[in-house]
C-alpha cells in the first residue's frame, strides 16, 4: 500500500458513452525518449487498465488480464465482459495476500472499458477488493484528483469532455508537488469514438487537451491573484 | 496414510481398492478421425496485383455440396489496417482461422502499447503457411486454399497463396479453385509475366476482377452474384483500402446460354 501512496497518479472517468484513463508520468531522466514507455496498457481490444505503485507488478496483473479475457473469448467465442473479468482478477490478486511466500500485489490498478452492456470502471487494490466507480483516481495525488473528479457531472459528461477533464486533473493533481516534469498518456474507450476499442487518443486531441488544462490553470492562478489583491 | 505428494486427494486404495489402470488407457472403439472432406464450402477467390496494390474479391455463397445452402458468408477477412485474407474452402475451417487471425491481432498488434511494430501481410502468411502445413502433418489438413493480400514492409504489393498441404506460392495474379482454371488465363492476359505487376493499372485491375467473377457465375455452379471486393492502394505514404460488401455482378448476359442442353431433363 505504501509504494502505491507516493507512486506517480492515475485517474479513471466514466462518461455516459466510455470511458477515459490518464496517468501522469514522472520523467526521471532527460535520457528517456518522449512519447515512449507507455504506461497505459491493454488487456483486450475493449479493456483498458492504468496503475500506480510497482510498475513491474502492473505488467504481471495485466499479464494474467489477458490470460484470462483470452482464456474466455477462447471458450465462449465472445470479448469478455468488464464485471466477470474483474471477478477472476480480484480472485487471482486476493490469492496472493493468503501465503507466507509470496507478497501482495504492489499496485492499485483501474480498469475501464466497454462491453456489451456499456461502460465500466474499476478499481482494484492489493488485498484483491474491487469496486466500480463513475471517477477512480489513485497514486501520489489521488486526494486532490479526487476532489475534483466528484464535481464532474458523470450522467452529462461525454469522453471528449472527459480527456479534456482527465488532462486538467492529472495538472491539478501534480501541482501539490512540482518538482518534476511530467507526460501526459491519456486513452480512452467509447463507441461513438473508437468503435468499443481501447486507444491512446489522437495526439492532436491529446495537445488540445493539455493546452486546456494549462490554460484553466493560468485562469485559477489569476482569481488567486485578485482575491490575494483584495485583502 | 499415504504421505506422498502424489496420492493426495486421489481415492486411497484401502477404500476403493486399486485403480484399474486399463480405464485411463482405454482404447476407442472407433479410430480416431480426422476432416477428410469439407461440408459446406466457398469456392474462388481471386486476386491481383497493380501498379501500387492489389485488388481481391470473393463471392458470398456458401454451398454445401451442390446445394447453394448460404448465401450471405463473408469470406474477405480484415487483419490488422493493411492485410485482406480471402479463404476458400471449408467453412467452418474459415471461422477457425478467423478467430486464429484474431487472436494473432490482438498479441501483436492490440497488446504492443508502444507501437512501431506492425503486423503486414508477409507475416500474416507466413504464420498461415505454417498453421496449415503443420495441420496437414497431423494428417488433419484446415480444408482452405487462401489469398493473403496486403503490402511487404518496404511497401510494395503482397499477393501470396497457401492451401490444405501447406503449398505456398506467389503471382501477379492468384486464384483458388474454379478460378485457378478459369479466371487466372483472364487475369493474365493483362500482362504475361510477374515482374511487369507495375504495368497494370488500379482501373485495369477493378475491371479485370469484375470480368473475371462474371464469367465465374456464369460458368462455375456454386457461385453467387454476390460478392465483397477489396482494393488496398498505397498513395502518398499512406495505406487505403476500399472494402466493399454486396456488390452485385455487373453487365450479365446469358444470351449464350440459350443453346445449352445440360444434365437434366431433355428439353423441346
Amino acid at each position: 500500500m505504501k509504494a502505491v501512496e507516493n507512486g506517480s497518479t492515475s485517474i479513471g472517468i466514466k462518461a455516459k458513452d466510455g470511458v477515459v484513463l490518464a496517468v501522469e508520468k514522472i520523467v526521471n531522466s532527460k535520457l528517456l525518449v518522449p512519447g515512449k514507455n507507455k504506461r497505459i496498457q491493454t488487456i483486450d481490444r475493449h479493456i483498458g487498465v492504468a496503475y500506480s505503485g510497482l510498475l513491474p507488478d502492473g505488467r504481471h496483473f495485466v499479464n494474467r488480464g489477458r490470460d484470462e479475457a483470452s482464456t474466455y473469448s477462447n471458450m465462449y467465442k465472445e470479448p469478455v465482459s468488464i464485471p466477470h473479468l474483474m471477478d477472476r482478477l480480484g480472485l487471482y490478486v486476493q490469492n496472493y495476500t493468503c501465503y507466507n511466500s509470496v507478497r501482495p500485489f504492489g499496485v492499485v490498478s483501474i480498469v475501464g472499458g466497454v462491453d456489451a452492456n456499456g461502460p465500466h470502471l474499476y478499481m482494484i487494490e492489493p488485498s484483491g477488493t474491487y469496486w466500480g466507480y463513475t471517477g477512480a483516481a489513485t497514486g501520489k495525488g489521488r486526494q486532490t484528483a479526487k476532489s475534483e473528479l466528484e464535481k464532474l457531472n458523470f450522467e452529462e459528461l461525454t469522453v471528449r469532455e472527459a480527456v479534456k477533464h482527465a488532462a486538467r486533473i492529472i495538472r491539478q493533481a501534480h501541482e501539490d508537488n512540482k518538482d518534476k516534469d511530467y507526460e501526459l498518456e491519456i486513452t480512452w474507450c467509447s463507441l461513438e469514438e473508437t468503435g468499443g476499442q481501447h486507444q491512446f487518443v489522437p495526439e492532436d486531441l491529446l495537445q488540445e487537451a493539455i493546452k486546456f488544462a494549462q490554460e484553466e490553470d493560468d485562469e485559477d492562478d489569476e482569481d488567486e491573484e485578485d482575491t490575494e489583491m483584495a485583502t | 496414510m499415504n504421505h506422498d505428494p502424489f496420492y493426495w486427494g486421489r481415492p486411497s486404495d484401502e477404500t476403493y481398492g486399486h485403480y484399474n489402470h486399463a480405464i485411463a488407457n482405454a482404447k476407442s472403439q472407433i479410430p480416431t478421425s480426422h476432416t477428410q472432406q469439407p461440408i459446406i464450402t466457398g469456392t474462388s477467390v481471386l486476386a491481383l496485383k497493380f501498379k501500387n496494390g492489389v485488388a481481391i474479391a470473393a463471392d458470398n455463397m456458401g454451398s454445401y455440396g451442390s446445394l447453394l445452402r448460404f448465401n450471405n458468408i463473408e469470406r474477405l477477412i480484415r487483419v490488422g489496417t493493411e492485410t485482406i485474407v480471402g479463404i476458400s474452402g471449408d467453412i467452418s475451417d474459415l471461422q477457425y482461422i478467423e478467430r486464429l487471425l484474431h487472436q494473432l491481432q490482438t498479441e501483436e498488434e492490440v497488446y504492443d502499447s508502444d507501437g512501431g511494430h506492425n503486423l503486414r501481410a508477409p507475416h500474416v502468411h507466413e504464420y498461415l503457411s505454417r498453421v496449415m502445413y503443420n495441420r496437414r502433418l497431423k494428417m488433419d489438413p484446415l480444408w482452405n486454399a487462401i489469398i493473403v493480400a496486403g503490402f511487404s514492409d518496404d511497401r510494395t504489393p503482397f499477393l501470396r497463396y497457401v492451401d490444405l498441404l501447406g503449398v505456398t506460392y506467389g503471382s501477379l495474379a492468384l486464384a483458388t479453385g474454379f478460378g485457378a482454371h478459369l479466371a487466372v488465363p483472364l487475369l493474365r492476359k493483362l500482362v504475361p509475366y510477374d515482374a511487369d505487376y507495375e504495368k497494370v493499372s488500379e482501373e485495369q485491375a477493378r475491371v479485370a476482377i469484375a470480368d473475371s467473377l462474371r464469367v465465374l457465375y456464369y460458368r462455375d455452379a456454386r457461385s453467387s452474384d454476390k460478392y465483397t471486393f477489396a482494393v488496398l492502394t498505397f498513395e502518398n505514404d499512406k495505406i487505403n483500402v476500399d472494402y466493399k460488401q454486396d456488390l452485385k455482378v455487373e453487365n450479365q448476359s446469358w444470351r449464350f446460354a440459350e443453346n445449352l442442353i445440360g444434365y437434366g431433363s431433355k428439353q423441346q
